[in-house]
Formats: C-alpha cells, sequence, structure tokens
C-alpha cells in the first residue's frame, strides 16, 4: 500500500508540473490564479498523500489543513482585488 | 483487505478525475471554458482522495481531521471559482464563440 501511495502521489506531482506551464505562459492575469488555485488543490492532497508515506500522518493533516486554508484566502483575495480595481 | 481495495480504488478514481480536469486547463479554447473544467474536476478529485485516506486510516482523531479538510475544500473551492469568475465578468472579459461573425451581429443588436 506504500509504494502505491508514492506512485499516486508521483503522478499527482507530474500533474503539477502541467499545470505549471498554464501558470508561466498563461495568457493574462486570470489564467495564472486558476492555474495556481488548482496546483494548491493538488498540493494538499500531496501533502496528506506524504504523511501516509512518512508515517506521521498526525504532523502533515495539520500543514494541509493550513495549507488550504491559506489557498484560498490567496484565490479570494486575488479575485476581490481584480474586481474592484479592474484588470490590471 | 475489503477496506484497502475500497480506499484505493477512490484514489484510482480521484487521481483520474485531477488528470482530466489537468487536461482541460491545458487544451480547453478560453478563460471560462478552463475555469468551468477545473472548478469541478479538482473538487471531486480532492473529495476521492482524501475521503479514500481516510477510510484507509481507520476511525480516529487524524480521519476526523480529514474529514473536516473535505468539509473545507467542498465548501471554499467553488467559493474561490465563483469569485474569479465574477471578477472576469465585471471587467468584461468576452466568452469564447465558436463563429466570430455571429458573435459580432450579436454585439450589433444588444
Amino acid at each position: 500500500m506504500n509504494d502505491f501511495f508514492l506512485w499516486m502521489s508521483m503522478i499527482l506531482g507530474l500533474l503539477v508540473l502541467v499545470c505549471l506551464y498554464r501558470g508561466v505562459f498563461g495568457p493574462g492575469f486570470l489564467n495564472r490564479i486558476v492555474a495556481v488555485n488548482v496546483i494548491g488543490t493538488k498540493i494538499v492532497v500531496i501533502m496528506t498523500l506524504m504523511g501516509f508515506i512518512y508515517q506521521r500522518v498526525d504532523m502533515f493533516v495539520d500543514i494541509s489543513l493550513a495549507y488550504a486554508l491559506l489557498n484560498f484566502i490567496g484565490t479570494l483575495t486575488a479575485a476581490k482585488y481584480l474586481e474592484r480595481r479592474g484588470m490590471l | 483487505m475489503i477496506l484497502e481495495i475500497l480506499s484505493g480504488l477512490q484514489v484510482i478514481i480521484g487521481v483520474f478525475l485531477f488528470a482530466s480536469g489537468t487536461l482541460g486547463l491545458i487544451r480547453l479554447p478560453d478563460f471560462y471554458c478552463r475555469m468551468h473544467a477545473t472548478g469541478k474536476c479538482d473538487t471531486l478529485g480532492a473529495l476521492l482522495v482524501l475521503t479514500g485516506l481516510a477510510i484507509y486510516n481507520g476511525f480516529n482523531l487524524v480521519s476526523l481531521k480529514i474529514i473536516f479538510i473535505v468539509a473545507f475544500i467542498f465548501v471554499a473551492n467553488p467559493t474561490a471559482t465563483h469569485a474569479i469568475g465574477r471578477a472576469a465578468l465585471v471587467n468584461h472579459v468576452k466568452p469564447w464563440t465558436k463563429e466570430p461573425s455571429l458573435a459580432g451581429q450579436e454585439e450589433k443588436r444588444g
């Protein structure tokens, strides 16, 4: 089961690298915000899987919860700023 | 044994949903289409993977925390997607249409 979790987190890491293309070369500001949100959700899942791989789930779950909260707040702040001030 | 098979199946389905969401983010033509692809696939993929991990872990406090992360993502990810879409709509980002001439006519009519 440990090898299975390792393979799944490697596949998710490759998907993060594919998403990073849209984050770097994406036309405009909004595509980059969407890419950052997607990468954050994937990172939360990868971090919980890492906790199962390293046998320390009780520590990694707290970090992943805090990361999910920060990801949501960051995306919401950028979206509200663009809504009030207009497109950059 | 049965619980391990169930959790493994859920993790595999969740990773497949993540892959399809990433494919939509790369390949679809417009900003709204990309948001439509990622907003649903990512939410359901994270929900399935984390629920499978909670089933594999058993019934204790860590599993309760994982269920809490699932509930938070289930509320927060559509809210963030809705906020980005609203910011794009307020700033007059035009949606992609298949035939550009027809879009021009509708714009004149409107």
